[in-house]
């Protein structure tokens, strides 16, 4: 019974780890910038779906559509934060060192969580009316929120669709050329600033979801992207910088020793994820799914 | 006069005001100076690591770790007196370096910064999870003596003040003598190319280790100084944000000079104790606008400005 209670909770947490780290992911393979900011947009997402979701339920509109909603706050985050930095910071950074553009989204990361204690305030928002709607599902002895299966679900519908959207469409393809070769792509027509921005949009939105369908959840408070963005670093550099079945079993293998640990030695449970980070590191320098690369003289 | 020998007589100048201004100062000011020089030596590390071509974000380790083992140095091996406890704290974190420096010395560049973020976040894990540590409470700390004399009651931050004063004289003159020896410009030369340092005999990763070690045991030095000053320990030293907060105050300053990290240290201290009275809820926007225009505007520092400057003026 334990076990299912591991694999489960697992799952859960794996599908939540899924949706940040794939944007994650995405924005470095694309872009070549580890986005320290991401836990930002996460906690933008949060703040967003609380607001608007909180909106539509108090006005007392349909309450099964408030999922529709939060996936909404999602994307108007994405929309409109996404462009706002590509154009207006990370443009003029291109071409300088992956360190260096680091520490830009590090300052970027300062900037954006004040800027979130200044539109919402430094209070709590609590909207725990979606997670509480779907009622709850016995397995054997255990109760499962039905809304962790949405969060599930979400997961897979990202990772499918990230993977049709990649190597099933055109679009899709001229990433994959960008990713290669961003100077022969662009020498080839391929129009590399516009891929940067969608890419980046993309990337925001997947923070933003992550965020928007745990804020029914939690309660949003100002601080909350913190630690997310070391939960996701671990997940992309367990499963190799941009590579998106990488951070599909990163999420995995962090979600179930997260979860084993909460179930067996909850004493080790807030570094075990760091742990299996640094042995994954220590055996494949560059992660699980990227090959070496050759040094340069 | 070489600019090494011009360097230290600048520090011992800087030295000797720190020593004149100590009577005067206020009581929150003395704390200031104090917690400035402590965060100025972890960002001295920063320093040797960023000539070395490597940014860490996991630098708080060091630091929480020369903290608690200050704290220890005096609970569990009687060792009371504040120099003691430092250079506890500083050496215990240059073995815990020695130790991870195995592994990380191996790494470059983001794989480097995200490991030691990992095993920052390691000993976080650890420290809040270990009761007889306080967990998330941390315990307190304080020094019986000072250079072997016990303080009479309200003196006792001088003799903190004095050992952060003069620790951060020798980290500085040390660090400055060693990146003029040969070893230490082996630094640049491994950031610049790793392979043609190989060919020429070196070992990059003798000097990667070398070089993390040295990190390590000043931000352990910062670390116990800390402790002192605030009399408190808590498992927050180890958490990733204190590690940005060097990576801010080295960027800020540069690699250009070793006094600069202390200066930008100070800095960083005096905007946070104001920003704090009169806008709380802004200090991290001003910190983060500031480093974006450092880094955009000002690539090599604020130190640079002054360097600038100089060469104009030659």
């Amino acid at each position: 019974m334990t076990l299912l209670a591991v694999l489960v909770d697992g799952v859960i947490y794996a599908s939540w780890l899924f949706i940040i780290a794939a944007g994650l992911t995405i924005v470095y393979g694309v872009m070549r910038i580890l986005n320290m900011a991401h836990g930002s947009l996460y906690a933008l997402g949060a703040y967003a779906a609380a607001s608007l979701a909180g909106a539509w339920l108090r006005l007392g509109f349909q309450p099964m559509a408030s999922y529709a909603v939060l996936v909404l706050a999602a994307v108007l985050v994405g929309a409109v934060v996404g462009p706002l930095v590509e154009r207006g910071l990370l443009r003029h950074t291109y071409g300088r060192d992956e360190v260096v553009l680091v520490l830009v989204t590090y300052a970027l990361f300062l900037v954006l969580e004040d800027l979130v204690k200044l539109a919402w305030g430094v209070e709590s928002y609590f909207i725990t009316e979606p997670y509480g709607l779907l009622g709850t599902v016995e397995m054997g002895t255990l109760s499962y929120p039905v809304y962790s299966g949405v969060l599930v679900l979400a997961a897979v519908l990202v990772g499918v669709g990230l993977r049709f959207g990649i190597y099933g469409t055109r679009y899709g393809k001229l990433l994959i050329a960008v990713i290669h070769d961003r100077e022969v792509s662009a020498t080839l027509g391929i129009d590399v600033d516009r891929i940067y921005l969608v890419t980046f949009v993309l990337g925001t939105t997947l923070a933003a979801l992550g965020g928007a369908l745990t804020a029914p959840t939690v309660s949003v408070v100002p601080g909350m992207g913190v630690e997310v963005i070391v939960l996701a670093f671990a997940v992309v550099v367990i499963g190799g910088l941009g590579s998106m079945p990488g951070a599909a079993l990163g999420a995995l293998i962090v979600g179930l020793v997260r979860s084993a640990a909460v179930h067996f030695f909850p004493q080790v449970e807030l570094f075990s994820i760091y742990l299996v980070m640094a042995l994954v590191l220590a055996f494949r320098p560059r992660g699980l799914f990227v090959a070496a690369e050759a040094r340069k003289i | 006069m070489t600019t090494s020998r011009r360097t230290t007589l600048g520090l011992g100048a800087a030295l000797a005001a720190l020593a004149l201004l100590a009577p005067v100062l206020p009581k929150w000011a003395l704390f200031l100076v104090v917690v400035s020089l402590a965060k100025g030596l972890a960002a001295l590390g920063l320093l040797v690591l960023m000539r070395t071509g490597l940014v860490s974000f996991g630098q708080g380790l060091y630091f929480a770790a020369g903290a608690y083992a200050a704290g220890l140095a005096r609970d569990a091996l009687h060792l009371g007196d504040g120099v003691l406890m430092v250079l506890a704290g500083g050496l215990t974190a240059a073995l815990v370096a020695a130790l991870l420096g195995l592994l990380l010395a191996r790494y470059r560049a983001i794989f480097f910064a995200m490991l030691s973020l990992a095993f920052s976040m390691i000993l976080y894990g650890l420290l809040v999870k270990t009761p007889a540590l306080g967990s998330t409470d941390g315990f307190n700390v304080s020094a019986k003596s000072f250079f072997g004399l016990s303080p009479a009651s309200g003196v006792g931050r001088y003799g903190i003040y004095g050992i952060a004063a003069l620790s951060a004289f020798g980290a500085a003159v040390g660090v400055d003598r060693y990146l003029g020896s040969h070893l230490g410009r082996l630094a640049p030369a491994v950031r610049d190319n790793e392979l043609r340092v190989e060919y020429m005999g070196a070992s990059v990763r003798n000097v990667v280790h070398l070089n993390l070690v040295l990190a390590g045991a000043l931000a352990g030095l910062g670390g116990a100084v800390t402790a002192l000053a605030v009399g408190h320990i808590d498992p927050e030293m180890a958490y990733w944000t204190t590690s940005g907060e060097f990576v801010f105050v080295a960027i800020l300053s540069g690699t250009a000079s070793v006094a600069a990290p202390f200066a930008g240290a100070l800095l960083l201290e005096l905007l946070r104790s104001f920003a704090y009275e009169h806008a709380p809820n802004t200090w991290q926007l001003v910190m983060g606008a500031s480093m974006l225009a450092v880094i955009l505007f000002l690539p090599a520092g604020l130190w640079s400005v002054f360097a600038r400057k100089r060469r104009a003026a030659r």
